[in-house]
């Protein structure tokens, strides 16, 4: 794996990358299928199923613990461009993680990022939040509202 | 004494055909997918993930279906599985204060700030049986508030914090090795990580009852549930061929912060004490049983004398596992015939000697009251 140069450490790809690996598959899938001239690419790294340690910490907020362990798959993908993408996206599913990797590549390039950004980053963000939106919708439903009867003498 | 024995192949091949055809059950009932177990036994699921340690939903169904329902043979076969997976490496800490919160209560303060989230919960059921459920209806989504819990809610142990009122957990050591009890086997004294992690993949019966046990005078801490909480949060991890985090999927996590009656020294006033819980998915009440646990644990940096079986790490962190456990338990069944036969030879010839020694006696009676 080969460093890459400092644009690609930018907070815009840690967005990208984050909302590629957050996103159904279902979603990521449809979309992806979606888009029109989709470019060639090798696999650097063929999609590996593994696990990384999922840590808290004491109390909240001291020292860290294990608390254990989630699956991982990642994948790392090369386009003809030379731009190198990589794919790390929590569970099993192997398609996810080298699609993911494939539009982290797309989306270092020049050409196709704005394009990908509008016909699939941006739209499985807005999903994402809209989500997130309902759970907490619901949640908020269940929110205690104290009342004190007054009572005289 | 172990002797490899052959035979029962032929038995052991049609018990797990036995074994899969109960699994199936009547055949005229619909069989079970992993998405209906996913989706309509979230809570078994959660525990499976929790005790197996290994957060992966899809997986706990699985298991939990190919354990024909029974939950420590799921964990067993989960925790299997995670022996077979290459580890990437470990996330940077989760921050429970940034969860998208679907419940967090408080028994300390009803009007703390961010207010009090029911979310999902059987406290207000009244634990009768719902016969409409069996006539399986469809049921309604549930209502939605106009506005989205507000964002950042602080946690009530923050709130003490101003006031200096609850011993401070601050991280003095974000650099060292954290302990993995998965890697390297546990010595004692442990620290407290390695408790958290050991308590944290437990039995959640086992911690239930030591938990009771401190509350019913056995190492008791007079415990409030100063919070719990539960939602989902992302679990960022830095890749080394990027050289910064990314956030590579969302998890649900049950936190409960346990306050504890006042410890002072010399130079520290009187404040409350700790005892903390973490799950994943919505275990409350492992959360609540592992904070108890901890806090009893935590005996010794309180100067507090060691009486009861939650204070005493060997005796909890060697009973924790019901992997461990199940297996010692079980292995019982195991074929055991040579030890059995020595048993028998050792209980036949103490008999037999007690048995002469009597009769030796006896005849020497005899031959007393012959004599008299």
């Amino acid at each position: 794996m080969g460093t890459q140069s400092p644009q690609h450490q930018s907070p815009a790809r840690k967005r990208w990358m984050s909302i590629l690996a957050k996103a159904s598959f279902e979603d990521l899938r449809s979309l992806w299928q979606n888009l029109p001239d989709k470019p060639a690419w090798t696999r650097v790294r063929p999609p590996e199923i593994g696990m990384v340690m999922v840590r808290g910490r004491m109390g909240g907020t001291g020292n860290r613990f294990n608390l254990g362990e989630m699956t991982v798959t990642r994948c790392s993908v090369g386009l003809e461009s030379g731009d190198l993408g990589h794919g790390y996206v929590s569970g099993r599913n192997k398609e996810h993680a080298e699609i993911a990797a494939v539009i982290d590549a797309l989306m270092q390039g020049e050409e196709r990022a704005e394009t990908v950004e509008h016909s699939i980053i941006k739209p499985l963000e807005l999903r994402h939040q809209q989500g997130r939106e309902t759970a907490s919708r619901k949640a908020a439903a269940t929110k205690v509202e104290f009342f004190t009867v007054a009572r005289e003498n | 004494m172990y002797v490899a024995v052959k035979g029962g192949d032929k038995a052991i091949e049609n018990s797990l055909h036995y074994l899969a055809d109960i699994r199936r059950g009547d055949r005229r009932v619909p069989e079970l997918s992993i998405q209906q177990i996913r989706e309509q036994l979230p809570l078994a699921v959660d525990r499976v993930m929790t005790e197996g340690s290994l957060y992966d939903p899809d997986l706990a169904a699985l298991a939990i279906k190919q354990a024909n329902g029974d939950i420590q043979e799921a964990v067993f076969l989960l925790r299997a599985y995670r022996t077979t997976l290459p580890r990437f490496g470990a996330s940077q800490a989760i921050d429970t204060g940034a969860m998208q919160i679907r419940r967090r209560i408080s028994a300390t303060y009803k009007d703390l700030p961010g207010g009090q989230i029911l979310g999902p919960s059987f406290d207000y059921t009244h634990r009768l049986l719902d016969f409409t459920l069996a006539a399986n209806g469809e049921t309604p989504e549930a209502p939605t508030s106009e506005e989205p819990v507000a964002d950042g809610m602080p946690r009530v142990a923050d709130i003490l914090d101003h006031e200096g009122l609850i011993e401070l957990d601050l991280p003095d050591d974000e650099d060292g090795p954290v302990p993995d009890l998965t890697r390297e086997s546990t010595s004692f004294p442990a620290d407290r990580a390695t408790r958290l992690q050991n308590l944290a993949r437990g039995d959640e019966g086992f911690l239930l009852a030591l938990g009771y046990s401190t509350q019913r005078g056995f190492g008791n801490n007079h415990p409030f549930a100063g919070e719990i909480r539960m939602g989902e949060l992302a679990v960022s991890f830095e890749p080394e061929e990027l050289g910064f985090e990314i956030e590579i999927g969302e998890i649900t996590v049950t936190e409960c912060q346990m306050v504890n009656q006042f410890k002072g020294s010399a130079k520290v006033p009187p404040q409350f004490t700790r005892g903390y819980g973490l799950t994943f998915g919505h275990c409350e009440r492992k959360a609540m049983s592992m904070a108890l646990v901890d806090r009893a644990l935590r005996a010794k940096e309180f100067s507090e004398e060691i009486t009861a079986p939650a204070q005493d790490e060997e005796f909890v962190l060697y009973h924790s596992d019901n992997v461990e456990a199940s297996g010692f338990v079980q292995h019982l069944k195991l074929p055991h015939y040579v030890d059995f036969q020595g048993e028998l030879v050792t209980v036949r010839e103490l008999r037999k000697e007690i048995a002469a020694r009597e009769a030796a006696e006896r005849t020497d009676d005899d031959e007393l009251a012959a004599a008299e």
